[in-house]
């Protein structure tokens, strides 16, 4: 019994004091680093948010969405078009509601397209949408491309912190919710989850419409760090990428997988791209090969392999 | 009473017809039996029935609701339940959460219960209740994944009877068992209805068939060919020929 409440309590300091000690460091960054630091800090929460928001929805239905582009892409068109107007929680906000709304329409359109179907079409939507909106552009205001609102440094590190940590509530609060449950047990078998009583398009489109808004939000906010963006700029295929790639490095599981890969991958890029510029995504290739054969699932199934190892031994003397 | 009410059905696959103009009706309190060879259009009746299919012709009828093309989980919340004649598990999930989403989801379920702590409880509890009825009791923190077939079939069963059904449709349950598993199923068939669930069931065992229904349907390329009581299908000559032999 005072076994049991001693690792109650240990499990309550893993849980909630690691991650507030965390918090307060990252609050506190930018007062005691190089200015450098929350630069890197914030690609890193970006990719954190990105890889975040992809298994919310990707890692529990089992859809492979490669759309994350597009809403980021969205989410950066939509600070441009408006940040000079608007203060910057209004502009994040609105490029987080845009996505989200157009992930509805695509999701309530092609969710019933299945496996690589799906993937295709929705990085068709990666290609498809800034060749519109070139095509707008040019017709609109016989330009492409434009200049976005410049906001400091410490301010963009503070917004993106401010979102991940929201992303994390809300994705923590899914899961323990029936809402959470429903989405794994599509991802086991839709079917029979539509006759559990599930409303299975429902919760898929919702769910997708989520995890846009963040992808969108984070386009939004990291839009302010580039002074000119054009179509092309605003949608990178990597941004479809990386974020899955990242999930399978650091395992396609709830929460710690994608934060973890995030963090190596994003600082892993940054250090590669400066240090290796025309090798990095050779390296990165060859550690992502690496992981999908030896990793089945990533860092963090190792890490808990480990940990269980050495318990059951511990058990067992 | 009648609680199902299925006129004039009819299921096209390209030109293929699986299922052509069959009545179907099923009383409350009954369990009709479903049998007839392979490909006769059995499990797409049932399909039609729960929503996964929608019909090219014909009505469906529940307790005097018209439920023809609602989506499956619509059905559901109607009061019709199902299980899968390829296990349909939750694989990777624990038994317990795979019933507590047929209590949180189902029949029973409004967004609001299932949204609350008290509504979380009483699904576990419900969950609890269910896997003590059909005997899985012992493995409810296991992965589904991991269990015989038999045993898996039997997680289906409480994960249907947890939504709250009137109408069970089992598919198949006793395929694949021995007999005293295929006893075991039958006595738990006996009890579903004790506690006033109306079943309909496919089965290929023509024992458990004539065991526990009190009717029987015949399909035969997508027709009805018969029904009545196990003794007058037993006896019946055109039965006997496309499907029970001499």
């Amino acid at each position: 019994m005072d076994q049991a409440r001693k690792s109650m309590t240990w499990q309550w300091w893993v849980k909630w004091g690691l991650p507030a000690v965390a918090l307060a460091l990252l609050v506190t960054l930018p007062l005691y680093t190089s200015r450098y630091t929350p630069i890197l800090a914030t690609s890193i929460f970006m990719y954190i948010a990105l890889s975040v928001s992809w298994v919310l929805f990707s890692g529990s239905t089992g859809y492979m969405s490669l759309a994350t582009a597009a809403f980021v892409g969205v989410g950066i068109y939509t600070a441009a078009m408006i940040g000079k107007s608007v203060p910057l929680p209004v502009f994040v906000l609105a490029g987080g509601t845009v996505s989200a709304l157009l992930a509805m329409l695509v999701g309530a359109l092609t969710l019933r397209l299945r496996g690589v179907y799906f993937a295709i079409f929705t990085f068709g939507l990666v290609m498809l949408i800034p060749q519109f909106l070139v095509f707008w552009e040019l017709q609109a205001f016989g330009t492409r491309g434009r200049f976005v609102v410049v906001i400091s440094y410490t301010t963009i590190y503070y917004a993106m912190l401010i979102l991940l940590v929201a992303l994390l509530l809300v994705v923590y609060l899914v899961r323990r919710s029936r809402w959470g449950l429903a989405l794994q047990s599509i991802g086991e078998s839709e079917e029979a989850a539509a006759h559990v009583g599930i409303n299975v398009t429902m919760v898929k489109v919702m769910t997708f419409a989520l995890s846009a808004f963040f992808m969108g939000a984070v386009g939004a906010t990291m839009a302010t760090r580039w002074t000119y963006i054009d179509p092309y700029i605003a949608f990178n295929a990597n941004f479809s990428f990386l974020p899955v790639l990242m999930a399978i490095f650091g395992g396609i599981l709830p929460f710690y997988g994608p934060l973890v890969g995030a963090v190596i991958f994003a600082y892993l890029q940054e250090k590669l791209i400066t240090k290796f510029p025309e090798v990095y995504m050779l390296i990165f290739g060859i550690v992502l090969v690496a992981a999908i054969l030896y990793l089945p699932n990533g860092i963090v199934g190792l890490v808990q392999k480990a940990w269980q190892r050495s318990w059951g031994r511990r058990a067992n003397t | 009473m009648r609680i199902l009410e299925g006129a004039g059905l009819t299921k096209r696959f390209g030109g293929l017809y699986a299922v052509t103009n069959v009545d179907l009706h099923v009383d409350e309190g009954e369990t009709v039996g479903l049998i007839g060879p392979n490909g006769a259009g059995k499990t797409t009746l049932f399909n039609l029935v729960s929503g996964a299919l929608r019909p090219d012709a014909g009505t469906i009828t529940f307790k005097g609701r018209n439920i023809t093309g609602l989506s499956p989980h619509l059905v559901c919340r109607a009061g019709i339940a199902r299980t899968f004649q390829a296990v349909k598990v939750f694989a990777n999930m624990p038994v317990i959460d795979n019933v507590r989403l047929g209590a949180l989801f189902g029949k029973a379920a409004t967004a609001a219960a299932g949204a609350s702590a008290a509504g979380a409880a009483s699904a576990t509890a419900r969950a609890e209740e269910l896997l003590e009825f059909v005997g899985m009791s012992s493995f409810r923190m296991s992965t589904a994944r991991d269990l015989t077939l038999v045993r898996q079939k039997q997680v289906e069963v409480a994960r249907a009877l947890a939504t709250s059904p009137q109408l069970l449709m089992l598919d198949e349950l006793m395929a694949g068992l021995n007999l005293a598993e295929v006893a075991q199923a039958m006595d738990l068939v006996r009890r579903i209805r004790q506690r006033g669930v109306t079943v309909l069931m496919i089965e290929h065992v023509m024992k458990a068939v004539m065991g526990v229904c009190d009717r029987i349907v015949v399909l035969h390329h997508g027709e009805k060919i018969a029904e009545g009581t196990p003794q007058e299908i037993a006896a019946n000559r055109t039965v006997i020929e496309v499907y029970l032999g001499e």
